[in-house]
């Protein structure tokens, strides 16, 4: 099965990576420090679960990071300024938010234009739009905020298993789902193929254009909720270039860029593998944190490397060998 | 017998851009039928095809479907009434497993989910009764261009199509694959499926079609049953002409004695593309490519341009080895090259008359050295004047000029750079009946000048009227050479219908 194959590599460099660290720091290998790896990536892993489905679609959403500023600024606002419940106001940002990602799916389809163009006037949009709610970082004392982490289960040995880490391995699972088990996800395949010929077959492209850039931009506002809870605090400059790690992210799972391949299972472990490289330098406490950045960047690159290899490679296969009957 | 046919069409008519594509064309397609709709390039079976299936609107004339008039406005409206189309382009998803491409938009479900396993279960029952036995839970780009294409076929069969249109689907099949296709073509027409099957491959239209229909220069030529229909008629169906207005004598010089050659091709050929053909070509003389589409004509020149590179054979150039790689090798021997699609290929349509004529001497003298203006305006101004472009005004952007002056401008620009042999593509397609014999006379012309001619024309009457030597081409390869005398509009017809020694 070679269209799992860049999924299995990204797979074997997490499992190496982390007995590397483990083999290196004594205490690496234990269910705290991967609980951990969970729950300080879930926020990662949940808008990365949406850039999946739109990368797979063969559109891009560079909207996502500013959507998550602009969601902690709104919950900020709404809980601290306004009094809201938090409950309400997580409601009402994911309704801003589905509003917000169909029409930039809206725009694309009605106007062809290219998502490139688009999700980043949306990025341009969200962004100037939370500075104009304020420029301030707002603290959230909302009672729900301190409260959350009593929630966590205990895991053998010193871990627990946060309620924000189980948010994001739900969206993993509903991902997974809704990608490889419906008529929606072979659309978005079918998109990612060709949109006119998945137009010709019958596939309605605007409404499934729509529904993948809404379901980008709603992970994108629930990333900013649980975004919220690691500050407890809205402020319009948090999340900046978080679009860019997810798409390294989703790319370093084994989803091609160009779309039409890829898998959320693999998009989890490029979250895990940004994550493990983010604990390695804590661990070692030397390095500059910048580090990440610079062993995210070597990983791409090597997998966009080895992803042209294999398009290359299966275009110069000899086709599959025909078991033919001629009847 | 008052049969309804399955599909009908009467009258039908279309106009681009005020020239008429399709003049009043009826078409009658019976069930169970496998119908070959033929002509060469331009003949209107892609028009007729899509004014059929409604991508583009008619002008004039009906569509009957089961005798009833239908206005069909899209693919899909055409799909969901039971008329399905599958281009050579195979219309597919590459990176979906062949179970998925078949059920695309209908997979059975449960509770929402795609049931995957009953999904594969029906889709391999449904491609072993088209004789296919695969692993449907591969991406379908793995597999064949054939595969693919019953793929297609067996997803519109199952989506209900009665009407089954196929577009030239064999072009890039090899024969094997050409097998797979047929055996189930007929396995479909058994079950009462009419198939229209649009093809230039000759021996498939005698092996597989019931009935034909021709179509030239946008009218119906006519409707014959395939096996009371001789190879020798049915070409003199696709090229013949009703009238010749272009009907005059002229003497051939005996081919072989004015002059050493000044391009020899030894045993030239390309894999896939052209079979290895001796070509000599001699200043002063016109040699003609004559065959059907598809036939390896544009092949041979592209490869005598270098366009494409041979894998065997040699080429001598003036009494010297030469290599020819590129087409940039063979401007630099003298070569020079008008294709056949003037529009995509040849002019530049938003520059100028002048800028267009320049084109090939600028190229070839390199970026460094520029030509001046004041050159380009002479050079522009010599050329308009010697072939009569009109309106004969340098400035002008040659997108507004006629299909014959734009033509013209493509000899100029090879002209200019005052080349030993010339390749014409069609240099008569496309354009009015008056600049024929226009583009002609200058045809003899540049050979009386000395140049050597190779003219790919699929115009016959023309070809005898400039040509010293008629090469004959049938299923990429050049099978005869007609001379002096032997070149007559006859000879060449039954050069190519004449049955082949079958192989197998």
């Amino acid at each position: 099965m070679n269209r799992l194959f860049p999924v299995l590599v990204t797979t074997a460099v997490f499992l190496i990576g982390f007995v590397v660290c483990s083999l290196q720091f004594p205490n690496f290998a234990s269910t705290r420090v991967v609980a951990d790896l969970l729950t300080d990536n879930a926020f990662l892993g949940i808008v990365a679960t949406g850039m999946t489905f739109v990368i797979i679609s063969g559109g891009i959403d560079l909207s996502v990071g500013a959507v998550i500023g602009f969601t902690t600024v709104f919950l900020a606002l709404a809980i601290q300024q306004l009094g809201i419940s938090p409950w309400l106001a997580f409601a009402a940002i994911l309704i801003v938010c589905a509003a917000f990602g169909a029409a930039m799916g809206a725009v694309i389809q009605y106007f062809d234009l290219p998502p490139f163009i688009v999700t980043l006037a949306g990025m341009f949009l969200a962004r100037g739009a939370s500075f104009l709610m304020s420029t301030e970082s707002i603290p959230i004392n909302a009672p729900l905020y301190s409260e959350l982490p009593d929630y966590a289960i205990k895991l053998p040995g010193d871990g627990q298993l946060t309620v924000i880490a189980m948010i994001m391995l739900a969206v993993f699972a509903f991902g997974i789902v809704l990608l490889h088990f419906t008529r929606f996800g072979a659309n978005v395949y079918a998109l990612g193929g060709s949109r006119v010929t998945a137009a010709l077959m019958g596939v309605r492209i605007g409404r499934v254009t729509i529904l993948i850039y809404t379901l980008s931009s709603v992970l994108a506002g629930l990333s900013g909720i649980v975004f919220s809870f690691y500050t407890s605090a809205g402020y319009s400059l948090s999340a900046v270039g978080v679009e860019l790690d997810t798409i390294a992210a989703v790319v370093i799972g084994g989803t091609l860029l160009a779309g039409g391949y890829g898998f959320v299972f693999g998009t989890f472990v490029g979250v895990l593998i940004q994550g493990l490289i983010q604990s390695y330098i804590n661990f070692d406490g030397t390095l500059s944190s910048w580090w990440t950045k610079i062993a995210t960047g070597i990983l791409l690159f090597a997998f966009i490397v080895l992803q042209q290899a294999m398009v290359g490679f299966a275009r110069r296969r000899s086709r599959r060998a025909v078991g033919v009957t001629l009847s | 017998m008052a049969v309804t046919p399955l599909l009908e069409t009467r009258g039908l008519t279309k106009s681009f851009a005020g020239v008429c594509v399709l003049d009043h064309v009826d078409f009658t397609l019976r069930a169970g039928e496998i119908h070959a709709l033929l002509g060469e390039n331009g003949a209107g079976k892609s028009t007729l095809i899509k004014l059929v299936t409604g991508v583009v609107s008619r002008d004039a004339g009906t569509v009957l479907l089961d005798g009833a008039a239908v206005d069909l406005r899209s693919a899909d409206a055409a799909l969901s009434a039971g008329v399905a189309t599958v281009y050579q382009e195979v219309n597919m998803l590459p990176n979906l497993s062949v179970a998925q491409n078949l059920f695309l938009g209908r997979q059975p479900t449960r509770f929402g989910f795609v049931r995957e396993s009953e999904m594969r279960r029906r889709a391999t029952v449904l491609l072993n009764e088209f004789g296919l036995d695969i692993d449907v839970a591969a991406p379908l780009g793995d597999y064949s261009v054939a595969v693919q294409q019953i793929t297609a076929i067996a997803r519109a069969v199952d989506m209900s199509a009665r009407v089954l249109i196929l577009d030239e689907p064999t072009a890039s099949l090899d024969k094997h694959e050409v097998e797979i296709l047929f055996a189930a073509m007929r396995q479909l027409a058994g079950r009462g499926i009419g198939i229209v099957f649009v093809t230039h491959f000759l021996d498939q239209v005698y092996a597989i079609s019931d009935r034909i229909t021709v179509l030239r220069n946008g009218r119906l030529v006519g409707e014959r049953e395939t096996a009371k229909l001789p190879r020798m008629e049915l070409v003199h169906m696709m090229l013949g002409r009703e009238l010749s207005e272009v009907t005059v004598a002229r003497s051939h010089h005996v081919a072989g004695m004015a002059h050493p050659p000044y391009a020899v091709f030894r045993q030239f050929g390309k894999a896939g593309t052209i079979a290895p053909f001796d070509l000599e070509l001699r200043s002063g003389e016109v040699v003609g490519l004559a065959g059907l589409l598809g036939s390896g004509r544009t092949e041979t020149a592209r490869l005598v341009f270098g366009a494409d590179r041979a894998d065997v054979g040699t080429a001598t150039v003036d009494g010297r080895a030469a290599r020819l790689h590129s087409p940039r090798d063979a401007v630099q021997l003298g070569f020079g090259y008008c294709p056949e699609e003037r529009k995509t290929d040849g002019i530049v349509a938003e520059l100028t008359v002048r800028e267009n004529i320049v084109l090939a001497l600028q190229a070839r003298r390199g970026l460094l050295k520029p030509l001046s203006r004041r050159e380009q305006d002479e050079i522009a101004t010599r050329f308009i004047k010697l072939l009569d472009i009109r309106p004969a005004d340098p400035e002008r952007p040659i997108g507004l000029l006629s299909g014959g002056n734009q033509q013209k401008a493509l000899l100029a620009r090879w002209l200019a750079i005052s080349p030993r042999l010339l390749i014409l593509d069609e240099p008569t397609r496309g354009i009015d009946v008056g600049a024929h014999a226009e583009i002609i006379r200058l045809i003899r012309q540049l050979c009386a000048d000395g140049l050597a001619l190779l003219v790919i024309s699929s115009e016959l009457e023309e070809i005898v009227t400039y040509a010293d030597q008629v090469i004959v081409l049938r299923e990429r390869a050049h099978v005869t050479a007609l001379t002096s005398d032997a070149i007559n509009v006859t000879s060449i017809l039954a050069a190519i219908a004449a049955d082949l020694p079958r192989a197998a």
